[in-house]
């Protein structure tokens, strides 16, 4: 895992200096400003971070479904060393649906409400494979079996609001994964659902994972459920990355303090009780009017430890603190780890 | 679904029911005598009187109710003990005797010009209301869709007596493109009936559609902010397979059901147009009955009215649930 584009022996997917900006009356909304990352084949990237942090808009990007018209994008997109930025939108299309597909937050409202969910499938396989139609059904009748939908004779001929939320979810995993996707994009697949079938539906895409050796990136702004599913995590914050290391390193030590501030507010059994949960004060910036110096500086509670005020007017670069643990953060990496290793202990509730 | 049926239709009975009451009711506590009308100014209270008679007002409103009531049903005879009683078979709605003519066929011969009037107009103002609607959708803020909506406020905003008026006064009077308006059945001569219906439509279809394209090019575009119409991009389909069979299925399905509640609106009368282009419709009936004081022609076209605008709602109630499978009829 890097974060800085890959060169010789480049990764699955590589997305370099990625942005995307929606030019409107108010001014350049700069939803994804300068977001590098990359992905081995056949893991999962979390991508983290709150609402408007660009999240979403990132993984439009990369999937091609960025409206041409109304944004701006720039950058690299490398997918199996194809790049994707700049392609002609027939190509783009061909990809989409078969190389690389999504599955989205709300299940009901992303599936058509006049369609019958087998037809919906079916469309996916002819939009991109000559195969009739009775072939297309039995494909779909497969793949839906393969994903847990009980009673599919008569389920694969019903419609979306026929079926529960978790099986409309699991029905657009089928359809996401119908023509074998080498990645495959959730943006946020288990929000719209109850917390019992929330384990289900990621249980379930981690086995077609091995199943199928599909590359993920999850977009969610659940850290509780990254620890679970991704080998790496990406935290967004202002159309940045902010913090990138793997799974495991990232919630050992978290660095950035947005970091640090998303890992407390998570209400957590073991804390002690009495104590409050800690929320990071404030709202995200505005994309048109981005802080001058570090995005996260104005809900920062550490940006005083720096000297001269630099946060207010340096923009900080994602430098790499420890082997493959990249903070975009202007306090120095020793500092930052005694934070980091100071709030843990609070939350943990031991004395300090 | 046959309990849905029988529940609606028995709902349409009683409120057609309540319908004639009322109008009956209306008409008898207006000013105005009946009989008075029935003959000229040289009319002795005599005549007056057994006029009266001969139109049965001198009896109890409710004798007149009943009779009205069984009329429709069993058929009726009027002035049975005169020397030429006028039978009325049923469905009678009474008989005009200011026309000398039974109500259902005075109505049975304007219904089929309203018909035609109207059919064309809807055919007419779906098509240019829905395909320029799209396009203005699909344009939206560049100049297709800028010409599209002032199109529409335009014609939203010109009262359909005043485009009927300019259209007689150029077409038909400056340039003579057209004849004046003579109104024959289609399979009499279809050439003159074109002739003649050109201008209604386009005069009834006009407000319509500038409504509809405003409609549609709204609902289009919220269409494609739904989530499902990004899915079916994701999935990779033409961008024509996406906006036609994704998009405008789910957008235009609940106009197209609208429209059917505007047309049985039309085949009640379109009043201005008749009138202007002197159709011999419904419309024109209708205000000619009124002027007349012609009670039992009033109450027939009340009631044809209201009959049709009912009807045509259970029909749009029952087309929704096959176009939307979400609607269920129970």
């Amino acid at each position: 895992m890097t974060a800085t584009g890959g060169t010789a022996d480049r990764p699955f997917l590589t997305v370099n200096n990625l942005a995307v900006a929606f030019p409107t009356e108010d001014g350049l909304v700069r939803a994804v400003d300068g977001v590098s990352l990359s992905v081995e084949k056949g893991k999962t990237l979390a991508i983290v971070g709150e609402s408007g942090s660009g999240k979403s808009v990132t993984a439009q990007a990369i999937m091609g479904l960025v409206n041409r018209k109304a944004a701006k994008v720039t950058g690299e997109i490398w997918l199996d060393g194809q790049e994707l930025v700049g392609l002609p939108q027939n190509e783009v299309q061909e990809l989409m649906g078969s190389e690389i597909a999504m599955i989205f937050q709300d299940p009901m409202s992303s599936l058509h409400p006049f369609y019958r969910i087998g037809d919906q499938i079916a469309e996916a396989i002819r939009a991109h494979r000559k195969v009739s139609a009775a072939a297309a059904r039995k494909e779909t009748m497969e793949m839906l079996r393969h994903v847990g939908i009980p009673a599919v004779e008569r389920r694969i001929d019903a419609y979306p609001h026929q079926l529960s939320g978790g099986m409309r979810q699991r029905v657009m995993i089928a359809m996401a994964l119908i023509n074998s996707p080498q990645l495959l994009i959730a943006d946020e697949p288990t929000t719209a659902l109850d917390v019992t079938v929330q384990a289900q539906i990621l249980e379930l895409i981690s086995k077609l994972q091995g199943d199928f050796g599909t590359t993920v990136i999850m977009i969610t702004h659940d850290l509780g459920i990254v620890a679970d599913v991704a080998d790496d995590v990406a935290v967004m914050y202002g159309g940045r990355i902010v913090e990138v290391a793997s799974t495991k390193a990232l919630y050992a030590q978290p660095e950035m303090p947005y970091t640090l501030g998303l890992l407390s507010s998570i209400p957590r059994m073991d804390r002690k009780l009495p104590e409050r949960l800690d929320p990071i004060r404030g709202n995200p910036p505005s994309p048109i009017n981005l802080p001058k110096g570090c995005v996260f500086q104005p809900r920062c509670n550490y940006w005083e430890r720096v000297p001269d005020g630099a946060c207010k007017t340096v923009r900080p670069d994602l430098l790499e603190s420890d082997p493959d643990h990249f903070v975009r953060c202007l306090l120095k990496p020793e500092e930052r780890q005694q934070i980091s290793r100071d709030v843990q202990q609070v939350l943990a509730g031991s004395p300090q | 679904m046959i309990a849905y049926l029988v529940r609606r239709i028995l709902g349409m009975i009683l409120l057609l029911f309540l319908l004639t009451i009322s109008v009956f009711v209306l008409f008898n506590i207006l000013p105005g005598d009946p009989a008075r009308l029935t003959c000229g100014r040289a009319c002795t209270p005599a005549t007056i009187e057994a006029n009266r008679h001969r139109l049965g007002l001198d009896e109890p409103v409710m004798t007149q109710y009943v009779k009205f009531v069984t009329g429709i049903f069993a058929g009726r005879t009027f002035s049975p003990d005169s020397p030429q009683p006028i039978k009325c078979n049923a469905p009678c709605l009474g008989y005009s005797f200011n026309r000398h003519e039974q109500v259902m066929s005075l109505i049975a011969r304007a219904a089929p010009v309203t018909f035609f009037l109207a059919v064309g107009a809807f055919i007419l103002w779906l098509t240019a209301g829905i395909s320029l609607g799209i396009v203005a959708a699909l344009r939206r803020g560049r100049w297709p869709d800028r010409v599209i909506m002032t199109v529409s406020m335009i014609g939203y905003s010109l009262p359909s007596f005043f485009i009927g008026l300019v259209l007689i006064f150029f077409v038909i009077i400056q340039w003579k493109l057209l004849p004046f308006p003579n109104y024959v059945p289609p399979w009499e001569n279809p050439f003159q009936f074109f002739q003649t219906m050109l201008l209604p439509w386009i005069v009834l279809a006009t407000l319509n559609a500038a409504f509809y394209m405003r409609l549609t090019r709204n609902q289009v575009l919220e269409v494609f902010g739904d989530d499902y119409v990004r899915t079916a991009r994701a999935k990779g389909l033409p961008e024509r397979t996406v906006v036609v069979k994704h998009a405008l299925r789910a957008g235009l399905t609940p106009i197209v059901t609208a429209a059917g509640l505007d047309l049985a609106y039309l085949l009640g009368g379109a009043i201005i147009s008749e009138n202007i282009f002197s159709l011999p419709g419904l419309g024109s009936l209708a205000v000619n009955s009124v002027t007349d004081s012609d009670l039992p022609l009033i109450t027939g076209i009340t009631l044809l009215t209201a009959t049709i605008i009912i009807v045509a709602n259970l029909v749009v109630d029952l087309l929704y649930a096959v176009v939307d499978p979400r609607v269920r009829i129970t």
